[in-house]
């Protein structure tokens, strides 16, 4: 049973990595969507500005909650588009009525999502490292950050939007179901993040098991809610 | 269909013994409550006159916390037994709950202009009650989405349930978030109560739940003949194209 | 002291819930005369 489901989420991951190869989206859409956020920033935020008493831009300070923030944009919009995948022409249905377990479909989209956004933070976060001139002090640190951080959106993102999934309005609700909910993991994202570039101590270690937590509990209810969710679309 | 015996006049209104019974604890409460804390009970010594949206603003709070709880055991439910009941109690707690929660904001709002001389703070617990209002805001919309009443009921239940699990997570991360940045300001709750407050405070408690309860019987009530006109529209609806086509056929 | 304040707390929450529950006890009224009189189902204790 759980090695027919993985087989079919596995499937799944191919197929829509194939779509996103052939159209393209994630390069010509998605990853200039994150530049393009990183130039609006600059220019919301004086990149000359420097924090009083430091020796950092204030750019470079409240870079982990912008990194953070522009991934949680980019996320509606992944998500969106892994779901628009299918729902436009109805293939979710043919996959539900070819018997692929509703857990394979949404694990399937997850995965595919969560690679599209660490995709994304590569080339986002090479820019703030780049434009912003932010330091990296515990490379590992924030690694760990990263993977748990998009494991929990992804799974959240794929979870929240299924609810609205081939429904009129997605686009404008998607936002209002995922973005309150996704405060913790943002308020904890910022505060693991700044502390792997900075060691500033703005929480420490804890916040870091508080994402490993967050991408445990929402790859959880994403499995368990799949079935709720996707039967009978 | 279950078909239940009908009684001999159907009451046209969502009115009942029970809420009859509750409606009139309710303002029996609400009489000795607003008397006790607007008129009987002294006001602060550090908060004068303001203290008394506090025997306000809780039992709001507490209650809109009541609404939430209805949605999560209803939407339980819903996953469970696939009940329609259960569904428009869920839709009932949330309506209700967010209402609350918006005078919770309004009267924390209220509150904090004389004490801390603004508005708003980042007080977490009126940040995390402001991310809980647009989650539920989410929640009652997924409910208007256009689908089918079973896959609606099903997909806003998995929402329901996973809303009321993220409410401790947000207010826990709040408060941690915010204990980082600021110096622990005086909250609501963390006044110290002398006993004609408590007083004041518990009856509002009580007052506010009676009218809860009340308020979401009727507001599910109003729900259930929503549902029922739905599906007595879509079963005439087929009726109709049954008719159509048969009339069609003969021709 | 702030007088004011109590009184609009209370004033606002007060024309919110009235404003509310009047809403739903008239929605109820109007529905309740067109679902069929079997099909009210749960209107009664």
């Amino acid at each position: 049973m759980i090695a027919a489901v993985a087989g079919d989420a596995a499937r799944i991951v191919a197929k829509d990595l194939r779509i996103e190869r052939a159209t393209g989206v994630i390069t010509t859409q998605i990853l200039p969507f994150g530049i393009v956020m990183l130039l609006l920033f600059g220019f919301g935020v004086d990149p000359a500005l420097q924090v009083r008493g430091g020796d950092r831009s204030v750019l470079a300070e409240v870079a982990p909650g912008l990194f953070w923030i522009t991934v949680l944009l980019a996320l509606l919009l992944v998500v969106g588009r892994a779901f628009a995948v299918e729902s436009d022409d109805g293939s979710l249905d043919a996959l539900l009525v070819a018997g692929v377990h509703p857990a394979a479909i949404l694990g399937g989209k997850a995965v595919v999502v969560a690679a599209e956004l660490v995709v994304l933070e590569l080339v986002v976060g090479a820019g703030a490292v780049l434009m912003f001139d932010v330091t990296i002090g515990d490379p590992l640190h924030l690694v760990v950050v990263m993977v748990s951080t998009t494991v929990a959106l992804a799974g959240a993102g794929t979870l929240f939007l299924a609810v609205v999934a081939g429904q009129r309005g997605r686009d404008t609700l998607g936002p209002l179901l995922v973005l309150p909910a996704m405060a913790p993991v943002l308020i904890g994202a910022t505060a693991a993040a700044g502390d792997a570039l900075y060691g500033a101590g703005s929480g420490g270690i804890a916040w870091t098991w508080a994402l490993v937590a967050f991408a445990l509990l929402y790859s959880v209810a994403g499995i368990v809610g799949a079935g709720a969710l996707l039967e009978d679309v | 269909m279950t078909s239940i015996a009908v009684p001999p006049s159907a009451p046209e209104h969502t009115g009942s013994r029970l809420t009859r019974v509750l409606g009139a604890a309710t303002a029996v409460s609400w009489v000795v409550w607003l008397t006790y804390g607007l008129v009987l009970s002294p006001a602060d010594v550090v908060q004068s006159e303001s203290v008394r949206l506090f025997y306000l603003h809780v039992p709001l709070a507490l209650s809109a916390y009541l609404g939430f709880t209805v949605t999560l055991v209803g939407s339980i439910l819903v996953l469970r037994k696939n009940s329609a009941f259960w569904d428009q109690m869920a839709g009932a707690g949330a309506e209700v709950g967010l209402v609350l929660a918006g005078l919770v904001l309004v009267t924390g709002a209220l509150w904090g202009r004389p004490t801390w001389g603004t508005y708003w703070v980042w007080d977490p617990r009126i940040t995390a009650t402001t991310l809980l209002f647009l989650v539920y805001l989410g929640y009652l919309v997924v409910r208007r989405l256009d689908l089918d009443a079973e896959v609606r009921a099903r997909r806003a239940a998995v929402f329901g349930i996973v809303a009321f699990i993220n409410v401790p997570i947000t207010r826990y991360s709040v408060q941690i978030w915010n204990s980082l940045h600021q110096e622990a300001t005086l909250s609501l709750t963390d006044t110290e109560m002398d006993g004609s407050q408590l007083t004041s405070f518990a009856l509002g408690a009580i007052a506010m739940a009676l009218f809860t309860t009340w308020l979401i019987i009727h507001r599910f009530r109003v729900g259930w003949l929503e549902y029922e006109l739905d599906r007595s529209g879509l079963e005439s609806a087929i009726l109709e194209r049954r008719g159509e086509r048969t009339a069609t056929e003969v021709v | 002291m702030f007088v004011e304040y109590v009184v609009a707390g209370y004033g606002i929450s007060a024309i919110v819930l009235a404003a509310y529950v009047g809403w739903t006890l008239r929605r109820g009224r109007a529905l309740s005369r067109q679902v069929p009189a079997d099909r009210r189902r749960f209107l009664r204790d």
